[in-house]
């Protein structure tokens, strides 16, 4: 398995990982979906996961969210395991997956300002702004089901905006996104990283990022 | 408690809002089990006597299992959607404790599917000749027994969110753990109607729901966790 990112944690001023996979195992039904996988996230960087349907990318970021449980091996959060402190490793942690968490029947608002609060006290007016930001202006007060699928996503989206988490774990993030929202969520990226959080994404799509890390399954 | 820049209390109060805000919007989800509750009690009457005598002494009976289905019909919303649109996911990744944000969903069911049926207990208790001295025991017992059976029905729902499709498991893992309550209900009634005091069985029932409260959602959240993984 490749894990070009290790290197790289050395080299950084933290001399702790803020997320570190060691020796993972994960297997599904009789088929080995990755084996003695390891890697460290450090600060200021994005990890993009790579391989093809059914390499396992989705479990791999479920199982680093500490979602899924089925696995061996270990995942630390600064040096302690995520099962022993999910109140600090949850709290800094914004999980955007497949399924994006938007409730069709609410409207937008409705659903940021729901997934926001769990982590974070908000303000009406960063709903609002993050919401216009990302391009639903006008349409804060629709009920979601009236929305495309990419304006569903761009929802999710917001929550980027908002959230103070360091860690953003993106499950196939630009499937839905137009040019200009891939553009804009690249920029997202960018931005969260060079702030000193860290981000772990897959995506088929070509990520046009500088200091862009990759990890491939399968 | 705060974790990540908020309080529990205002995570618990947003996961309410929102639930009674998603009922509220999907009337249909609250009204079907309501109108399924006075559809089956009123069908007695009809199916049976019409005699208020032989009606009454079957009433309590009769409206304690009706609100056992109608809660049963009611339990499938409680975490169906929310597993399909991945909301379920971010409350699992919520910093606070997994039983707060349960809770306040089974407490957010409980208000628009049981407390509607509650309500309208003593109206339908009228209709299949309740005499009246049992109304307050009758009212009583289903003011604490329906969030006993909410929270129960919680949990076998958390179970088989999952699944394609359930069938009939939800009501084989929820009827034996209902029983008691309707039990204690319907004794309860049957204290009053026989002028001994209904007391002890409420007390009963008082106890049954102060379990239920500690520990269902536990047992929910555990749920929920292995469904989701």
């Amino acid at each position: 398995m490749a894990t070009d990112s290790t290197a790289i944690a050395s080299a950084k001023q933290s001399d702790q990982a803020m997320l570190a996979a060691d020796e993972l195992f994960c297997e599904r039904g009789e088929r080995v979906l990755f084996r003695q996988l390891s890697f460290e996230l450090v600060e200021g960087q994005v990890l993009q996961v790579q391989g093809s349907n059914g390499s396992g990318k989705t479990t791999l970021l479920r199982i680093l969210c500490g979602l899924n449980d089925s696995y061996d091996g270990t995942v630390h959060w600064y040096g302690e395991e995520i099962g022993s402190q999910t109140d600090s490793f949850f709290g800094s942690l914004l999980y955007i997956g497949h399924r994006t968490g938007v409730s069709k029947v609410l409207t937008p608002l409705e659903n940021l300002r729901w997934a926001c609060s769990l982590q974070q006290s908000v303000d009406e007016a960063d709903l609002y702004k993050a919401l216009a930001d990302v391009g639903l202006r006008g349409y804060e007060e629709s009920q979601s089901y009236t929305l495309s699928a990419g304006q569903q996503q761009r929802v999710s989206m917001a929550r980027l905006l908002i959230s103070q988490a360091r860690l953003w774990v993106l499950d196939e993030p630009f499937t839905t996104l137009d040019a200009r929202g891939i553009k804009q969520l690249e920029a997202l990226m960018r931005d969260h990283a060079s702030a000193g959080g860290a981000v772990i994404v897959t995506t088929h799509h070509q990520l046009d990022l500088a200091e862009l890390q990759t990890l491939s399954l399968g | 408690m705060t974790a990540g820049g908020t309080t529990t209390a205002s995570a618990f109060r947003a996961t309410l809002k929102r639930d009674l805000l998603i009922a509220y919007k999907r009337k249909n989800d609250v009204i079907n089990p309501f109108m399924f509750f006075i559809i089956v009690v009123s069908l007695f009457p009809i199916g049976i006597s019409p005699d208020g005598d032989r009606l009454s002494e079957i009433a309590a009976g009769v409206i304690w299992i009706s609100v056992l289905l109608a809660s049963m019909l009611s339990m499938d919303n409680l975490y169906r959607s929310d597993y399909e649109d991945g909301s379920l996911e971010q409350l699992l990744l919520s910093p606070h404790p997994l039983y707060f944000m349960v809770l306040a969903k089974n407490i957010s069911h409980w208000l628009v599917s049981g407390l509607p049926v509650v309500l309208i207990s003593p109206l339908l208790a009228y209709m299949l000749s309740l005499p009246s001295e049992a109304y307050l025991t009758l009212f009583v017992s289903l003011l604490i027994g329906t969030p006993i059976l909410s929270l129960i029905g919680s949990i076998a729902v958390a179970l088989t969110v999952g699944l394609g499709s359930r069938g009939l498991i939800l009501a084989v893992i929820t009827l034996p753990m209902s029983v008691p309550v309707l039990i204690f209900g319907t004794l309860a009634v049957q204290a009053s109607l026989n002028s001994v005091s209904p007391t002890g069985f409420l007390s009963l029932m008082l106890a049954m729901l102060a379990g239920a409260l500690s520990l269902a959602p536990l047992a929910s959240a555990a749920a929920l966790r292995i469904s989701v993984s």
